[in-house]
């Protein structure tokens, strides 16, 4: 319905000047059209035969509408929809994207678009093996996510394998010991979204979960009053900035558990099956939330170091971490890690240990809270900024009881701060 | 709800804003006695009188002008800008002085006021009254660029334009309004500024359009449909600023992407979406990016089929669809 006017939105046919399988020349009239401003002739676009006739003679249309077809003959147009139909199911000529890159013997198509590249690596899967329905036979990414899918069934070899390694006892040699088969993962809805895994998150997915399923985890909670530390950054920070140093509450942490790991150095080990290896050196990590995850760069000789050290270090590592310029060896070699949980308001939380350590050490928000404390035998209530800090250890490697220990030696380290 | 066409949603905006503040004026040539050329402002006159509903000189430097020192004597100037193949006089205005000033008083000072300019072609207006100016002005930071495709957002969103702090150069598409019909609630609502709208989901291939284009784009998606290809349409709504998140969503999910916009291809804003998403979803893409634009000539023909050959139509944006998802 071609447009008769600015503001013409619709138009009725009023008469169809000719019928179907006439030919029509460039300009005749081809049919009436009846608008609510004007009745008007409209003349052929182009020359040609009345192929089809798609509105008829008193129906309202919008403009734009397809209301007939005027080509060359019946025979062409179908031959030309028989080829169109093959063309389809291998190439598409005049295609305006360029043509992806072709083997020399022309018999298959090994060119990668960005997302194919990438799932192909992800996965760990044979180009030549996934069947390519895109241009000129090159794989797509829905040819890719078919074959992903349909993988189980193709390939059912290692499934069946480690089912027996599980079913004889003392065969159990997999990785990952007791695992049970995954469980096939639950059918998302359509309209969900899928988010891709990042390759941060999908290191910190694999070792959460082998965190877990190595370690028992056990928490145990104190809380600390951190009045003299608070005191202590208040009457030093302008010290520290003149040093070029922002001081914040982590070095203090860091050199608690500093300390209290020199006191329990069983929490600075790691669980093997030959023994519990005593790292003699301590090297504590402290988690750093990123937008997309986590990163724990590692201070290393943490006890050698002094506030001062310890603060220039854990800013530099902690800018380094959020602009991505740390070096891939200091995130490795932690004895030991730190998490703040509280700078986002947790009181208190159970973190997962990093493997292979003993312990991971959390601090909770520091809140002002009103206690009963005791002097010379007099009780009183004061108001006093207090954290709860948590410790989830390996039960493997140590007990409550040495675990407590631990804590306590943090707690007094930072409570008898001076 | 009842339906009206995009035409009476401005006007509606603009009718139930000014009922409720009255330092809101429009200022634009022939906007009083006559209702505007396209008659968005009919009546209005009648209601709030000509000390609110101002005729204009023959000049959108004076237009824009007048409107920028009003905006900032605690008034809300609408500037109506009669077809904005028109603006160009009032480019300094809105470029140098609308879009600069809250940053350069270092936000003493801001202009809350908008700037209205029917665009678009599609409607045998020929070289002065068919052209598209989004990428000039969305390439200026400090103004905001909003183009609404249906009566629902056009009204939400001129009532964000009005309220907003910062100049908005609202682009109204002429062919869209009576043309586009669709339902508007009668309680008082607002679109934001920003958001994008997926206006029909898809699985294949994502498409990026916004005014007239979008409409087009949503009859080519479902002319696709009925051969199997499912079609996301994204309307961008807003250009400046534009949502980056939900385009770089949708064609992580779809992994191929077109950009549909009437506006000479060279320079147009599909050449920034097509950037954004070269940047951020390079590793999701399965097809090159592809874009439809009119072609690089000065103005848009007066000459029928001339005028056609320069339109994107629904036929040409299914032949791009068809063309992505074979690829």
């Amino acid at each position: 319905m071609p447009q008769l006017g600015e503001s013409v939105t619709e138009g009725t046919i009023g008469r169809w000047l000719k019928r179907p399988g006439e030919p029509v020349a460039k300009y005749e009239p081809l049919l009436e059209v009846v608008t609510d401003k004007v009745d008007t002739e409209v003349p052929a676009p182009i020359a040609g035969t009345l192929l089809e006739i798609l509105v008829p003679e008193g129906e309202t249309v919008r403009v734009g509408t397809v209301i007939a077809r005027v080509g060359e003959h019946d025979e062409r147009a179908e031959r030309e929809g028989h080829e169109r139909a093959e063309r389809e199911g291998h190439e598409r000529a005049g295609a305006a994207a360029p043509a992806p890159a072709t083997r020399a013997d022309g018999s298959r198509n090994t060119y990668m678009s960005p997302v194919v590249a990438r799932l192909v690596a992800e996965h760990g899967l044979d180009l030549a093996a996934i069947p390519g329905t895109g241009q000129g036979g090159r794989v797509t990414k829905q040819d890719v996510l078919r074959y992903i899918e349909a993988r189980p069934a193709i390939e059912p070899a290692p499934e069946t394998a480690h089912a027996v390694a599980e079913a004889t006892p003392g065969l159990g040699a997999t990785p990952g010991g007791t695992e049970a088969s995954p469980p096939a993962p639950p059918p998302i809805p359509d309209d969900a979204e899928i988010v891709p895994l990042s390759p941060m998150r999908r290191a910190i997915a694999e070792h959460m979960a082998r965190s877990v399923r190595t370690a028992p985890h056990v928490t145990t909670v104190m809380e600390v009053d951190l009045g003299r530390v608070l005191a202590h950054r208040e009457a030093s920070r302008a010290a520290f900035e003149r040093q070029g140093v922002r001081l914040t509450l982590t070095p203090y942490f860091v050199q608690a558990a500093a300390v209290a790991l020199g006191q329990v150095p069983v929490l600075n080990g790691s669980f093997t099956e030959e023994g519990i290896v005593l790292n003699r050196r301590i090297h504590i990590g402290v988690a750093v939330a990123l937008d997309e995850g986590l990163l724990v760069p590692v201070v290393r000789d943490a006890d050698e170091k002094n506030l001062l050290g310890l603060a220039r270090a854990v800013n530099d590592l902690a800018a380094r971490a959020r602009s991505r310029r740390l070096r891939p060896d200091e995130t490795q070699g932690g004895t030991f890690t730190i998490t703040n949980h509280g700078v986002s308001g947790s009181l208190f939380a159970t973190p997962i240990i990093n493997q292979p350590q003993a312990a991971i050490l959390g601090i909770g928000a520091i809140v002002k809270r009103p206690i009963v404390i005791s002097q010379d035998g007099i009780d009183a209530i004061a108001i006093r900024p207090l954290a709860y800090l948590s410790l989830t250890f390996d039960h493997r490697i140590a007990d409550g009881a040495t675990a407590d220990g631990f804590l306590a030696a943090v707690k007094q380290a930072l409570e008898g701060y001076a | 709800m009842p339906e009206i066409n995009l035409l009476e949603a401005i006007r509606q905006a603009i009718d139930e804003m000014m009922a409720q503040d009255e330092r809101i004026f429009v200022f634009g040539e022939d906007v009083g006695r006559r209702g505007g050329v396209f008659r968005v402002t009919e009546g209005l006159i009648d209601k709030y009188g000509p000390m609110r509903i101002i005729d204009s000189p023959l000049a959108e430097s004076v237009i824009v002008g007048a409107c920028v020192g009003a905006a900032m004597n605690d008034t809300r100037p609408i500037a109506e800008i009669q077809f904005a193949d028109f603006i160009a006089p009032a480019f300094n205005q809105i470029v140098q002085e609308a879009a600069r000033i809250h940053y350069r008083s270092n936000g003493d000072w801001t202009v809350p006021m908008v700037i209205r300019a029917p665009w678009g072609g599609g409607i045998h207006g020929a070289l002065y009254h068919s052209q598209s100016i989004e990428a000039t002005f969305a390439h200026v930071p400090g103004l905001k660029v909003v183009a609404p495709a249906t009566p629902y957002d056009a009204k939400g969103l001129l009532k964000s334009a009005i309220e907003d702090p910062n100049p908005v150069l609202f682009l109204e598409h002429k062919k869209t309004y009576r043309l586009i019909k669709g339902q508007v609630p009668e309680h008082d609502y607002r679109v934001p500024i920003g958001p994008a709208d997926i206006k029909r989901p898809g699985e294949d291939l994502s498409v990026f359009a916004y005014g007239l284009m979008l409409h087009y784009c949503l009859e080519a998606a479902q002319a696709l449909a009925a051969e199997g290809v499912s079609v996301e349409v994204v309307d961008l709504r807003t250009l400046r600023p534009l949502d980056v998140a939900t385009i770089i969503g949708s064609v992580r999910r779809t992994s191929k992407a077109l950009i549909v916009h009437e506006d000479n291809l060279t320079g147009g804003f599909g050449g920034e979406v097509a950037a954004l998403i070269a940047e951020h979803a390079f590793e999701q893409l399965d097809a090159p990016v592809l874009r439809i634009g009119g072609p690089d000539v000065p103005a848009m023909p007066f000459a029928k089929p001339l005028e056609d050959a320069f339109m994107p139509s629904p036929q040409k944006i299914a032949a791009a669809m068809r063309r992505l998802a074979a690829y």
